[in-house]
């Protein structure tokens, strides 16, 4: 029953994955690309978690949480950036 | 092997991979509001929600597959983590594509805000020549 | 750098929650670890002292855990409520920004109010006023002045919630007055 399970997730996060990428690439702006791949990060942080359920090991957990990590930093970051340059180009 | 535990095995099995499936389908989810919502706002609202139902679906079929108590202060904690941290950058998203005007106005029904950023705007204008009116409304 | 300390009392929260993260972390919640764990997070503490989060001293366990059942009842809902808008409308959906004023003006309630709305879907905080302690709230699928009323009083309805779970008997007092009137 692993076997399905995991071509099925295999399949549905790869479509979930294309479509984020998908949006990272036509954009339109910055604070879109960014959501984008907040999302893909998200995304491959649910692989992960299939990864450990199916296989039964743990090793992920911390490469998990600093996906997190990482991908909150940089919306942050870049939210911030975006808010200070406000004014020259909107490019919506 | 008595046939209780395997048949507690089957179903344990059958839940974890049950919510796998959902949680990959809220991924799903994700993306697909990403593709079809009309502006960032609305984008936002699928992007980083949905999340927070995979991640808790996932982390439970992780859980229930590795079968030991100890894993799940682990995983609430990896949680909390993500429930601490995705309002925060949820926020900090909104606002600068509300303040950079990203908001396709006419397919709001009803704008509150609206009011006061212009209101907050022309006093920091008032105030400071330069027009650095990012932060006033809440100092 | 002449921050009054504060009580024993009021830093235990955080003490407690630091050692449940150090015994998460290693997996391991034997005496010896755990009181390794406090000595770490006494130090950590002491060393990178941040300003302290105002506790209000209560906690009602008895009102948090219909509070966190329904949370995730709301969040599996309203996800599913989201997955459906963007499969079926899609492009055509409508929202709103609306201000919601709140009860307490307590940092702490206001920012709790804030997490739980934004991390039910369909609800986004914006912007957040703190001398009114109001917040902007961006709604997904609002579309008429009946669907801006729902919103604020489900904001008002989880703020209701959550002081009667942490609040202070000052905000409780206010909040069972209004609710008997």
């Amino acid at each position: 029953m692993m076997e399905l399970v995991l071509t099925v997730t295999a399949v549905v996060l790869s479509l979930a994955a294309a479509g984020a990428i998908v949006r990272i690439a036509r954009g339109p702006s910055l604070l879109d690309r960014v959501l984008a791949a907040d999302v893909l990060l998200a995304i491959l942080g649910a692989a992960l978690c299939i990864d450990m359920a199916v296989n039964r090991h743990l090793n992920n957990l911390m490469l998990l949480v600093a996906v997190s990590i990482i991908g909150f930093i940089g919306s942050v970051t870049v939210a911030r950036f975006v808010a200070d340059r406000r004014g020259q180009t909107n490019e919506s | 092997m008595n046939p209780d535990a395997s048949t507690v095995d089957t179903v344990i099995d059958a839940v974890s991979a049950v919510f796998m499936i959902v949680g990959a389908v809220m991924s799903l989810a994700a993306a697909i509001g990403l593709l079809r919502f009309p502006d960032l706002m609305s984008r936002m609202h699928s992007a980083t929600k949905p999340q927070v139902l995979g991640l808790f679906l996932l982390l439970a079929a992780v859980g229930l597959q590795l079968r030991t108590w100890w894993v799940w202060p682990v995983l609430v904690v990896a949680w909390i983590f993500q429930l601490l941290t995705v309002p925060v950058s949820a926020h900090m998203v909104g606002r600068a594509g509300y303040r950079t005007k990203h908001l396709h106005k006419e397919l709001l029904s009803s704008d509150e805000l609206e009011a006061v950023v212009l209101k907050a705007a022309q006093a920091a204008k008032d105030a400071e020549p330069d027009g650095g009116a990012s932060d006033s409304i809440d100092r | 750098m002449s921050r009054q300390r504060i009580s024993l009392r009021q830093e235990l929260p955080l003490l407690v929650w630091l050692v449940i993260v150090w015994g998460a972390l290693w997996q391991d919640f034997s005496p010896g670890n755990l009181l390794f764990g406090a000595l770490l997070a006494a130090a950590v503490a002491r060393l990178f002292y941040l300003p302290p989060v105002e506790l209000s001293g209560r906690f009602n366990v008895l009102r948090a855990i219909p509070f966190a059942v329904m949370f995730i009842g709301r969040v599996v809902a309203a996800s599913f409520q989201v997955f459906y808008l963007a499969v079926a409308q899609g492009p055509k959906v409508t929202n709103a920004v609306v201000a919601v004023p709140l009860r307490s003006h307590s940092d702490l309630m206001v920012t709790a109010t804030g997490h739980v709305i934004s991390l039910i879907p369909g609800s986004l905080v914006v912007e957040v006023d703190r001398s009114t302690s109001t917040l902007y709230i961006h709604g997904l699928n609002v579309r008429n002045a009946d669907d801006v009323l729902k919103l604020r009083k489900e904001v008002r309805d989880t703020e209701a919630g959550l002081i009667r779970v942490m609040g202070t008997k000052e905000e409780l007092a206010a909040l069972n007055q209004e609710v008997g009137a």
